[in-house]
């Protein structure tokens, strides 16, 4: 662009005027901490100079104020710098920024590395870690520049440096061969930098999990006070070549609220209701939906419940009941109920009437292992509680989670209508699974 | 499992440890170790036991391996080893080493002492140990700056390699070495990569910026060139990046964006996401400096009426009817198409997975759309909360301070925002505010209820934070105000001190504000302070009954009686206010209280605590006369019983968002290093045209040919041919989008990416070995696509035109318009136009007519055009045409169809199909031709403007444009705009116009009043006030061109 004036309007320059001008600000993310439960940082990685490891002090002051490890709040300042950190697996991942940044852009993108992680070995554990630093270093080598994301798309990163395999290790303990892919990144140039160039495979398939979560409150008489449904398609596609997929839904009305893989046309989808795409190599997460209108919403177990004190007893009583509702003639199977009792319970002796329970009288938290509900016999858990000698009875009612799963059922009633491959010429294997599960599914009592 | 990296190393220093006593001497003699001497055979040696432990894992004798190695650490390592592996000829032996030392430094472990023996391998040839070795340069080379300066001529070297990826990285790494004395050859690199052919380097360049101006800042006026270069650049890959290196090494030149601003705008969609969110970041400040506050009108309004909006349906009706009153007292507001082109380009990004782009999109319209569009970020900022606690965090942070702006917002979400109780406290109590923020008269009773079942919650910290909650909301809500009251002081009775203290609190407060209501629940909570035992909470009641000792005259006597007898064994804080309300008692009722006050005096004159002694005899002091006390004692009774403010109980939130949502200052409530200040909006609209793009390239994209030739650089789904020229505005959205969408489709299925790539390989290299050649043959191309050019660019520019009339409804002289519906090039050859004809559509009188021309461009015949599928909101009908069997070469045919628009502006989408294609396309009718000439005569049109007035009429001064001499270009001007008559009329300032909307046949009455000077004034009455509204806004801009 040559170098002629622009007219700034004077509207800016009086814009400009009030602006205090900073010198170097470096942005976005710093450096890393890796922190375990017990509070060691066991790895750490600087993209520009260094910062010293003191700086997580500030870390472990909001560690310890915070009375659960979720309770640290994701964003912490400090004298010359702010500490973004996320949760997963019990293993902190702490950012250090020095300057202003969209606390989302850390956040999303630590779970990004978090997730790649998980990709690339399976779990995300300290020890994972620490048995693969090397390669770990490789990926947020090449995740962040300067700390400003790079590659951050799985398909790519798999290219430049392979997941470590058994095989492969020790492949590579003999000969003395790398990890890190001969080839140089060349997804990075394409125009679908999500997929890897080159796929071959003997089988071509495609899979596609519907799976759906139902979050829940239910009052105390059993009416419900919010449900929602939370639903993903998760696709696990191996196919050859630069297949074109389209898929296209029985009732698209349903998805009124859905976020993308940015494999997703979106004008297509807008115009049509078509997903239309072409797909990552691999597993991904094509497309992930919202159902928030609560008479879509069916309710597929409901719970009878007694939980009562009495005043001056030292006993209180405990009876829940479990039955299927609105299943669409489906089994309601891996039936978990968990509660967190009040304080003030000693012990609870119960009787199931199928499956296990357990009571820890430390953390007060009882879990009963139900598993599949038999419409004809209902499952319950009766028996009393024994509560401190002379306490008087608990305020609180304590709340009761449950979790479940039906199979070949999505309970939003979404459908898949058909599956359609353009761009290469075979014939690929489909396949769709459906699934419920319940999510944060409470019931209060 | 866990320490198994560290092993490796650890189990060379330990063996080392244990063989160092009989290899000491040796060492000694040979501390530079030659790789044919004896160490390398120790170190052969101890290889085969390290992968031992590399293959097993975790081997018995892990633990006391950890025992030794905390003692060898002590000790500064020296790592003789590693520098024999990196001096060895074997890439394995090198390998290994290099892991290790990455280990080393991961584990935060100093590692620079290698520096030397590290460096000599960065021109290994395994790309493993070249990567790592990158990895450790990095890394060190601010420590050891004179070392590192070896490594730099192989960087150099791989900045002229032929293959675009090593340039890339070498310039990466260059970039990356923070040595100041190489900072000219970073310029250089960093200014040669900028205009390099391949993308991808461009991009690296652009990564590079950043990097440099940090270390040196005195590079800035070079840099920002650079950054204006890149700037320009038309492909996505380039586009994030730049825009991240334009925010931190130049904010505040926003003139550089300026004719970057529609390409941006265009390209949005497929820039990788962490670039979309810099770039919304950066262009909602850009808009803020550029365009009118969309909200103008409302701004007046907002202040009073934010209590009004309740319920969102009611919110958009509100405002329409805010509109007619106030476009009347300002200038009508027209909003920028630009602006309007930013709002529409990001909307489908609020369908982003990335979190962090939907949040970016969120504030951009938080900041810069109309109120009325604002509502849509609502239901993709709820779907977040579904995320991650620490997303969800952010999310509820920013949802807290949008709820106070814009409450109706999030009002039909209220449910999403009930709380788990498996939810992190600081998530609980982020949904608390939310949910306080989100109360009014009609859900309170809900929200309440909902409130009533978290106060029986475990989690104190969270029960405390709900009866805040609940104080807020009665607070606010002045009718739930005694029902908290109430359900408060139950709480009262409450075994959790915290509970119980936190009420007494907040109750305390609430009396605060209207105390004299309230003598019966002071009352009442004199009668608790027997009971209750919390010190804050008795503290409390006790301050109140002093405060207010007039109200509840009988009773506060007897319980200072009490206090005093229990005196001596209260907490300190209660006796402090034991104190106070003796003393307050004394000013108010010494006959009552006098000994009392003396008594509780006494003994506090005698307590342990020093405070609470100086309290006494300073009280004592002031409140008893004696012949020494000062003048102050007159005035103990203004000093204790002063009237005190109550407090206001408000969110934490308010005003927060003067801050850019989203933001780290916003969410820490502090400026955060480096913010960028969000401007104010202009008082009046900076010069649009700085956004003009000189020379618009339609060479680019327009024809097949061209792109082929350009697929490097086309990107996925935008459309790049609406990169310059206004664009459309909203209102014409599906128009060019279905179209192209399906075009892109087709390209990708059809001709395949594989192709692609290696075309894009060839160029690449084609390009860097013989420029020269290459521009002669653009040269060619271009003078042989001269004439071809020619047509496309008229017809682009003619669509163009058409667009922005369509948009925007100017009324070019009377005659009717032709809208387009296909584009040729889109439509392979098939052009379809459309007009209103304005004629009655015989078969069904409320239906519209739309006339419908094809074209056939091909050169072979197109068969059974017909319309499929249409997609009608509800209550359209659409009436087809006859399907045309067969069109030939060439030829054109004229249609009519028929569209029951119901009086509405919502576009009628559908398909056209041929025999071999289907098209989407979609039709929007102008507000003014939903309605057909209605012929009144003058007496009529008075009778009946007279019946629709108040609501029905809008009222709007202007200033007639220059053309708009007489009343004859009034009359055509409106005609133009609006299907509609003129009404008979005596005077001669007049002109009236009649009408009645198609579908349902309300009369629509038109009156244009003109004044001396140019001024007017147009008077719209009809029923139906959107049509009104809509219309009012498209007949003054008719007039005032």
């Amino acid at each position: 662009m040559p170098n002629h004036p622009v007219p700034v309007p004077s509207s800016v320059l009086a814009a400009l005027k009030n602006k205090t001008i900073h010198l170097s600000a470096a942005k976005m993310i710093h450096s890393l901490f890796l922190v375990n439960a017990s509070g060691d940082i066991f790895l750490e990685k600087h993209w520009k100079s260094v910062v010293s490891r003191s700086v997580c002090d500030y870390f472990f002051e909001a560690l310890e104020r915070a009375t659960e490890p979720e309770n640290v709040p994701p964003v912490i300042p400090t004298p010359h710098h702010y500490l973004i950190n996320v949760l997963r697996h019990r293993i902190y991942f702490v950012a250090v920024i020095q300057s202003e940044v969209p606390p989302l852009f850390v956040i999303e993108f630590l779970h990004r590395v978090v997730d790649t992680f998980q990709d690339y070995f399976g779990v995300c554990t300290e020890a994972a870690i620490k048995d693969n630093v090397v390669v770990v270093y490789e990926l947020l080598e090449e995740m962040l520049d300067n700390g400003f994301p790079l590659a951050t798309e799985s398909n790519i990163l798999k290219e430049l440096i392979k997941p470590p395999t058994i095989l492969r290790t020790v492949v590579n303990t003999i000969t003395g061969s790398t990890n890190v892919g001969e080839q140089l990144p060349t997804g990075q140039l394409s125009v679908v930098p999500w997929r890897r160039t080159g796929v071959k495979y003997t089988n071509n398939e495609a899979y596609f999990d519907v799976i759906e979560e139902i979050d829940a409150i239910i009052d105390k008489s059993g009416s419900t006070i919010t449900a929602e449904i939370q639903g993903v398609i998760d696709a696990c596609v191996k196919l050859t070549g630069m297949p074109d997929l389209t898929l296209s839904f029985m009732n698209p009305r349903l998805l009124d609220d859905v976020s993308f893989h940015p494999c997703v046309r979106f004008k297509r989808w807008e115009a049509e209701r078509i997903l239309s795409f072409i797909p990552p190599d691999g597993n991904f997460r094509l497309l992930s939906y919202h159902v928030s209108s609560q008479n879509l919403v069916a309710i597929p177990v409901y719970v009878k419940h007694n939980i009562s004190f009495r005043e001056g007893s030292s006993q209180g009583r405990f009876e829940l009941t479990l039955g299927p509702k609105q299943t669409m003639g489906k089994a309601v199977e891996s039936v978990l109920v968990s509660s967190q009792l009040p304080r003030g319970v000693l012990n609870a002796n119960l009787n199931p009437s199928q499956g296990t329970y357990t009571f820890d009288p430390v953390t007060k938290l009882l879990s009963w292992d139900v598993g599949k509900i038999n419409p004809q016999k209902l499952p319950s858990l009766k028996g009393s509680m024994s509560l401190q000698a002379g306490a008087s009875k608990p305020d609180e009612n304590p709340t009761i989670n449950i979790q479940f799963k039906i199979q070949q059922l999505a309970i939003s009633g979404l459908k898949v209508n058909r599956l359609d491959m353009y761009g290469e010429k075979y014939k690929p294997f489909k396949g769709i699974k459906y699934m419920t599960k319940a999510g944060k599914f409470q019931v209060r009592t | 499992m866990q320490k198994l990296l560290q092993l490796p190393v650890n189990a060379v220093n330990i063996v080392k440890g244990v063989q160092g006593v009989t290899q000491g001497q040796e060492e000694a003699l040979s501390p530079v170790l030659t790789p044919d001497s004896g160490p390398q055979n120790w170190y052969s040696a101890v290889q085969p036991e390290e992968l031992r432990h590399l293959r097993s894992g975790g081997t018995e004798d892990r633990s006391a391996l950890e025992e030794g190695l905390n003692s060898v650490q002590t000790q500064p390592l020296r790592h003789d080893d590693l520098k024999e592996m990196l001096d060895s000829n074997k890439d394995s032996l090198k390998l290994e080493a290099m892991k290790r030392i990455v280990a080393m430094i991961a584990r935060g472990k100093n590692a620079s002492d290698l520096f030397p023996a590290v460096v000599k391998n960065v021109a290994c040839k395994n790309i493993e140990v070249k990567k790592l070795v990158y990895v450790y340069l990095v890394r060190y080379a601010e420590e050891q700056q004179d070392l590192a300066l070896l490594s730099i001529s192989t960087f150099q070297r791989g900045l002229k390699d032929p293959n675009q990826l090593i340039r890339a990285s070498a310039l990466r790494v260059l970039s990356s070495i923070r040595v100041t004395i190489i900072v000219p050859i970073m310029m250089l690199a960093i200014k040669e990569a900028a205009s390099d052919m391949s993308p991808y380097v461009r991009k690296t360049a652009a990564h590079a910026i950043p990097k440099l101006h940090s270390l040196d800042p005195e590079q800035k006026d070079q840099l920002i060139e650079v950054i204006e270069k890149l700037l320009a650049d038309k492909t996505t890959l380039v586009a994030g990046s730049v825009v991240m290196a334009f925010e931190e090494v130049c904010p505040d030149r926003i003139d550089l964006i300026h004719k970057n601003y529609r390409k941006l705008c265009n390209l949005l969609i497929d820039v990788e996401e962490w670039g979309q969110v810099v770039i919304i970041n950066m262009l909602t400040r850009y808009a803020r400096t550029q365009f009118l506050n969309p909200n103008i009108n409302e701004s007046l309004l907002e202040e009073n009426s934010e209590k009004a909006f309740y319920a969102s349906d009611d919110e958009e009706e509100e405002d329409k009817k805010a509109e007619p009153a106030t476009l009347a007292k300002r200038k009508p507001y027209v909003m920028d198409p630009d602006h309007r082109l930013l709002l529409r380009n990001t909307k489908p990004l609020l369908q982003s997975r990335n979190a962090a782009v939907v949040m970016a999109v969120a504030q951009l319209y938080f900041h810069l759309a109309p109120k009325a569009e604002v509502g849509i970020i609502a239901k993709a900022l709820v779907r977040l909360m579904r995320s991650h606690s620490e997303v969800q965090y952010v999310v509820l942070q920013n949802v807290a301070t949008m709820s106070i702006k814009r409450r109706g917002m999030f009002e039909p979400y209220l449910k999403s925002f009930y709380i788990r109780s498996t939810d992190p406290t600081q998530i609980k109590v982020l949904k608390l505010e939310v949910l306080t923020n989100l109360a009014n008269e009609t859900n309170i009773s809900t929200i309440l209820r909902e409130f009533q079942t978290y106060i029986k919650s475990m989690d104190k910290d969270f029960v405390a934070a709900s009866i805040q909650a609940i104080g807020r909301c009665a607070t606010n809500i002045g009718e739930v105000r005694d029902t908290c009251l109430n359900g408060l002081v139950q709480l009262l009775s409450n075994r959790d001190e915290l509970v119980v203290a936190e009420s007494v609190v907040v109750i305390k407060k609430l009396l605060q504000m209207q105390p004299e209501q309230h003598s019966d629940i002071i009352k009442h909570m004199a009668k608790l302070i027997d009971n209750i035992q919390v010190p804050m909470a008795r503290a409390s009641i006790l301050w109140l009954i002093g405060e207010y000792c007039e109200h509840v005259p009988k009773i506060a006597p007897d319980v200072l009686r009490k206090m005093a007898k229990s005196f001596t064994n209260e907490e300190d804080i209660v006796k402090l206010q034991i104190i106070n309300l003796a003393a307050k008692l004394y000013l108010t009722n010494s006959k009552q209280s006098k000994l009392l006050t003396q008594y509780v005096l006494n003994l506090a004159k005698y307590d342990q605590n020093y405070d609470i002694r100086d309290r006494a005899r300073f009280i004592r002091q002031l409140i008893v006369p004696t012949d020494k006390s000062g003048a102050l004692s007159k005035y103990a009774k203004k000093l204790f019983l002063a009237l005190k403010p109550a407090p206001v109980l408000e969110s934490p939130f308010k005003d927060r968002d003067h801050f850019q949502l989203g933001s780290l200052s916003h969410l820490l409530n502090a400026k955060a290093a480096g913010y960028q200040e969000l401007p104010n909006w202009p008082e009046s609209a900076p010069d649009p045209s700085v956004r003009n793009v000189e020379i618009p390239d339609w060479s680019k994209c327009s024809s097949r040919k061209d792109r082929k030739e350009k697929k490097v650089e086309k990107p996925f789904y935008s459309d790049s041919e609406g990169e310059s020229g206004p664009t459309e505005s909203a209102d014409s959205e599906s128009d060019s989008g279905s179209g192209s969408a399906s075009a892109s489709g087709s390209d990708e299925s059809g001709s395949g990416s594989e192709s692609e790539e290696s075309g894009e390989e060839t160029e690449s290299d084609e390009e860097e070995e013989d420029e020269e050649e290459e521009k002669k043959k653009r040269k060619k191309l271009d003078k042989t696509k001269a004439k071809k050019q020619c047509i496309i660019n008229f017809d682009q520019f003619d669509m163009n035109k058409i667009t922005s009339v369509f948009s925007q409804t100017l009324a070019p002289s009377g005659s009717i318009k032709m809208y387009e519906l296909l584009h040729r090039i889109k439509g392979e050859g098939l052009a379809v136009e459309y007009c209103f004809s304005r004629q009655p559509f015989s078969p069904e009188p409320n239906m519209v007519a739309v006339q419908i021309q094809f074209t056939n461009n091909t050169n072979s015949e197109t068969k059974n055009l017909h319309i499929e599928d249409p997609r009608l909101q509800s209550g359209m009908r659409i009436r087809e045409f006859a399907e045309i069997d067969v069109l030939a070469a060439g030829e054109s045919v004229t249609v009519v169809m028929g569209i029951d628009f119901c009086d509405s502006t919502q576009a009628a989408n559908f398909q056209l199909c041929t025999h071999t294609r289907k098209f989407f396309v979609s039709i929007q009718p102008p507000v003014g031709e939903l309605m057909t000439p209605a012929f009144l005569t003058e007496n009529d049109f008075k009778k009946e403007q007279g019946k629709l007035m108040g609501m029905n009429e809008i009222l709007e001064k202007l200033t007639l444009g220059e053309k708009c001499v007489n009343e004859h270009v009034i009359v055509e001007r409106v005609t133009a705009t609006a299907n509609l008559s003129r009404v008979p009329c005596g005077s001669d300032k007049e002109c009236r116009f009649a009408g009645k909307t198609v579908s349902s046949g309300c009369l629509v009455l038109v009156t244009v009043t003109t004044k001396e000077g140019g001024g007017a004034q147009l008077t719209v009455n009809c029923e139906k006030m959107l049509i009104g509204t809509m219309l009012v806004k498209d007949i003054l801009q008719a007039l005032s061109q």
